[in-house]
């Protein structure tokens, strides 16, 4: 058990008191809204319970969309204004992250293109693990600089059964660290307890739960009550100046419930976005956190917990920075962009759930040369394209020699990032013979705000709503998710820039 | 400075396999089907071949690498061979070689031969294929229609066309060429079409549908190229002479750069440019008699019309409405019915065109002859997509042109 009372921490050999808390955050949510009335029509012949969860709707991870690319969007997001090489750390936390071995945080790094001594490291094993990693920030960043934490998770849930209704896919990021946080940080808490309300085994592609009455009276209102308590004691605060609760739940009515038992403020309860979005896992805290940022006002107290095989409790103040934050997409913007989704079908195609016809064109060969990914990271990665220094004209792939008409420079090109570029089309189609999982495969020639173009995959599109000059903006994407190997391989692709 | 290749160099006999769905035959049967065919129209044996450019695209498909197949399937006597491949403008690049290993007096007798067995796929259009370590990287997940159906996009946007008008255009590029193949036993699909059947046929790529795409075939042509003194020496005489040969390739200028505005073919206009002037061609659509271009996509026999200068920008609906490219129009184009209805036969393709220029120059072309035996013809041969390709332009002429 470790907990840290901090109004501050006071920064060495000075007088002045450096805040540490929240700089910034940032949230993505696929744009896919499964229509839950349509799963459940689907499959309460099986289960009957299931149509007491019709209600509503889930966010559905496209079939390019995973945990580091949700964490790429929500960090972006979060970074918009922050010098990029100011970011000392990447933590990511998921529990289903795509890789075992390969760091999802220095994938997440590379997409950003962090600096190149940034910390990474992965954050797993608990749905808890958003939450410690908030804590684990909070503790570091006064001496380490500003900590990025993103949490993220891509959840698969057995077909038929009640988790596929309950969760969501979504990310969250947060800028950890001292200066003038939006947030700053009152105490916080920990505590494990190997209250197995549910597990996944190493390797296993499903939970395995236990009952939720049993969750609910010995989980929630007996551990996370006393979690608060000690935060709350710590701090120095009392129960009923606590303005936003944020206790992510999939069962009914257990967060003001706990609110009771902790003597909490009803109104304080907050909105745990089952009915729009769905239990994001690991991500969940904390975009529950920065709905509520988006929110509040300076002086609020924001209290966040979490349960997972114990409690996280963090006891958060609103500052007068929070006035002054910058316009972001954020959790309301995230919700804001949707699109209705009625084909249940795709949530099996997407996370694999059912081996659907794919066809011969799925056949071919998606490997990836390892040693020709780490040359061209920047680009791959980072979508990093060039600006030669003789003519200035912007290129993407930067290459030896100068693409523009008559300079053909040789070596004379300096690293231009492109994926923060507003771009536009300039040409495009919607095909139904290139192999794609999500038919028809749409792409076409995007050209850049400054210069250089590139021929692309899009996202997030629908084919009869593009059109020459449509402004788009840049995502990190799945490009390839190779069977053979196992490997996936990411990429940017082009989604349109304003969308409802 | 350089003289360039105009009537340096005849050909003196070509042959063309039957193009469409040969399920009998191995790409090698093909080879020889062509290649009998333009040893009985040379009046030569195969052992005076002295050398020979073998012009496929997607040997993985079908015969491996290497000029060997090639040399192994005619039994050629130990000569060099030498495969080209540059996407779907290998057949000409097979003819330019050989046309310049007898323009340089390398050899008397040279053979350029095109071949490709598509259809062991096991699926219908082109075969998905590897695009390089690093492009597969980065890339968009692209068809071949679906990288064509770009034009149409920023076509419309460019000249302000509407959808439906356009498509209706593509449309009468399609119905123009199945006419055309009707008339041709070699072709592959030899069906009428209409309009409506062209509109409402299923999408491939928006806004190309099912008919705005060009057959996928099995076949081969080639082509046997001597000099003129030679060719007489034969007993030939209306030689069909080379005029011109030019080949333009991307820089990576219209993919990377803004300068390019994604509704015409850079390098065709380059190659076209370039052949003219080899040719002594001061306005094209006056003095051509005929054209086959790579009409891949409807789309893009539009755009090359324009292209070529043989209607003006913007303008090349207009005349395929009217009936100018017609077979019998001012100046047909896809008399043969294209690889809309020939078929496309990849590495086959630009030798299959020049047979027909061929065969039309010296009055043989049976059903579908014109009347007024043309003097002086085009070929465009395209590989690759809109924003990086190849592009070869052939002009032949005959009759002393």
């Amino acid at each position: 058990m470790t907990a840290v009372a901090a109004g501050g921490a006071r920064a060495r050999g000075e007088e002045a008191i450096v805040d540490v808390g929240i700089l910034s955050f940032g949230a993505y949510l696929p744009r896919l809204r499964l229509q839950r009335a349509a799963v459940v029509e689907h499959n309460a012949w099986l289960n009957p319970a299931l149509r007491s969860q019709a209600a509503g709707e889930r966010s559905m991870a496209g079939w390019d969309e995973d945990t580091v690319t949700m964490a790429v969007e929500a960090a972006r997001d979060c970074l918009a204004g922050v010098p990029r090489e100011e970011v000392a750390a990447v933590h990511l936390a998921s529990t289903t992250h795509p890789f075992a071995d390969r760091s999802n945080a220095g994938i997440a790094a590379a997409a950003l293109s962090l600096r190149a001594e940034v910390a990474t490291q992965d954050l797993a094993g608990s749905l808890r693990a958003g939450t410690s990693g908030l804590l684990a920030a909070l503790a570091m960043a006064g001496t380490a600089g500003p900590v990025l934490l993103a949490a993220a998770d891509r959840r698969r849930a057995r077909p038929g059964g009640s988790q596929e209704l309950a969760f969501g896919d979504g990310a969250a990021a947060l800028l950890v660290g001292p200066g003038r946080p939006l947030a700053k940080v009152l105490a916080t808490h920990t505590e494990a307890v190997d209250f197995v309300d549910h597990f996944r085994a190493s390797g296993a592609e499903y939970d395995y739960g236990w009952e939720e009455r049993w969750i609910r009276e010995e989980g929630y209102l007996k551990l996370v009550p006393a979690a608060i308590a000690r935060v709350l004691a710590r701090a120095g605060v009392a129960p009923g100046s606590v303005t936003h609760f944020c206790l992510p739940s999939m069962l009914s009515k257990v967060a003001p419930a706990v609110a009771r038992r902790a003597g909490l403020p009803e109104a304080a309860v907050r909105d745990d976005l089952a009915a729009v979005c769905g239990d994001t896992g690991t991500a969940h805290p904390l975009l529950m956190l920065a709905h509520a940022l988006e929110q509040a006002r300076p002086g609020d107290r924001i209290l966040v917990a979490q349960l997972g095989q114990g409690c996280d409790a963090v006891l958060l103040e609103a500052t007068a920075a929070l006035a002054e934050r910058r316009a972001r997409r954020g959790v309301t913007g995230s919700l804001a962009r949707r699109r209705a989704e009625s084909r249940y079908g795709k949530l099996l195609a997407f996370a694999g759930a059912a081996p659907f016809e794919r066809g011969m064109r799925a056949e071919g060969d998606r490997g990836t040369a390892l040693s020709s990914l780490f040359r061209n990271r920047k680009l791959v990665l980072g979508f990093v394209g060039g600006r030669c220094g003789r003519c200035g004209t912007q290129q993407i792939p930067k290459t030896d020699v100068c693409v523009a008409p008559g300079c053909g420079a040789v070596k004379s090109q300096v690293d231009q990032p492109f994926a923060e570029l507003p771009a536009e089309v300039v040409s495009f189609t919607a095909d139904a013979l290139a192999y794609t999982p999500d038919p028809p495969a749409v792409y076409g020639m995007v050209g850049f705000a400054g210069g250089g173009r590139l021929f692309v995959d899009f996202a997030d599109v629908e084919a009869d709503e593009v059109h020459v000059g449509m402004p788009m903006r840049m995502a990190f994407r799945i490009k390839d998710v190779d069977p053979q190997r196992g490997f996936t391989r990411y990429f940017w692709k082009a989604t349109p820039a304003t969308q409802g | 400075m350089a003289s360039g290749i105009r009537d340096k160099v005849a050909i003196v006999g070509m042959g063309c396999s039957r193009f469409g769905e040969r399920w009998d035959c191995e790409a090698e049967d093909l080879m020889v089907e062509s290649f009998q065919e333009a040893l009985g129209d040379a009046g030569i044996e195969a052992r005076q071949i002295e050398a020979a450019w073998f012009g496929n695209a997607l040997e993985e498909q079908h015969v491996g690498k290497s000029a060997v197949p090639l040399a192994t399937a005619l039994r050629l006597p130990y000569v060099p061979v030498t495969r080209v491949e540059n996407l779907c403008a290998s057949g000409s690049e097979a003819f330019r070689g050989a046309v310049y290993a007898v323009a340089s007096g390398a050899c008397d007798l040279a053979l350029a031969l095109g071949s490709e067995k598509l259809k062991d796929s096991g699926y219908a259009g082109l075969p998905q294929r590897s695009r390089g370590v690093l492009n597969g990287q980065y890339w968009a997940n692209y068809s071949a229609p679906g990288a064509f159906a770009q034009l149409a996009s920023a076509y419309r946007a460019k000249h302000g066309v509407a959808a439906q008008d356009l498509k209706r255009a593509m449309a009468h590029v399609s119905v123009k060429s199945h006419a055309n193949a009707a008339r041709n036993e070699k072709a592959h699909l030899r069906n009428a079409i209409t309009v409506e059947a062209v509109l409402n046929a299923p999408m491939i790529a928006a806004p190309l549908g099912l008919y705005d795409c060009c057959g996928v075939s099995d076949g081969a042509a080639c082509a046997i190229v001597t000099t003129p003194d030679i060719a007489r020496g034969l007993g030939k005489r209306d030689l069909v002479t080379v005029k011109a040969i030019q080949l333009s390739v991307s820089n990576g200028t219209e993919a990377q750069h803004d300068s390019w505005d994604g509704a015409h073919l850079v390098t065709t206009r380059v190659a076209a440019r370039r052949a003219y002037e080899e040719a002594g061609i001061r306005d094209p659509r006056a003095e051509l008699d005929l054209v086959e271009v790579h009409d891949c996509f409807s789309i893009t026999e539009l755009v090359t019309l324009e292209d070529l200068r043989l209607s003006p920008e913007g303008g090349a609906s207009r005349d395929v409405l009217d009936g100018f490219y017609d077979a019998d129009g001012a100046l047909p184009c896809q008399i043969d019915g294209g690889l809309k209805c020939f078929g496309h036969p990849i590495g086959a393709s630009g030798l299959r065109m020049i047979y027909e220029l061929y065969l039309q120059l010296q009055g043989r072309a049976g059903p579908r002859q014109r009347a007024r035996t043309p003097r002086l013809a085009l070929t465009h041969n395209l590989g690759g997509a809109p924003h990086q390709n190849v592009s070869s332009v052939v002009i032949v002429g005959g009759g002393g042109a």
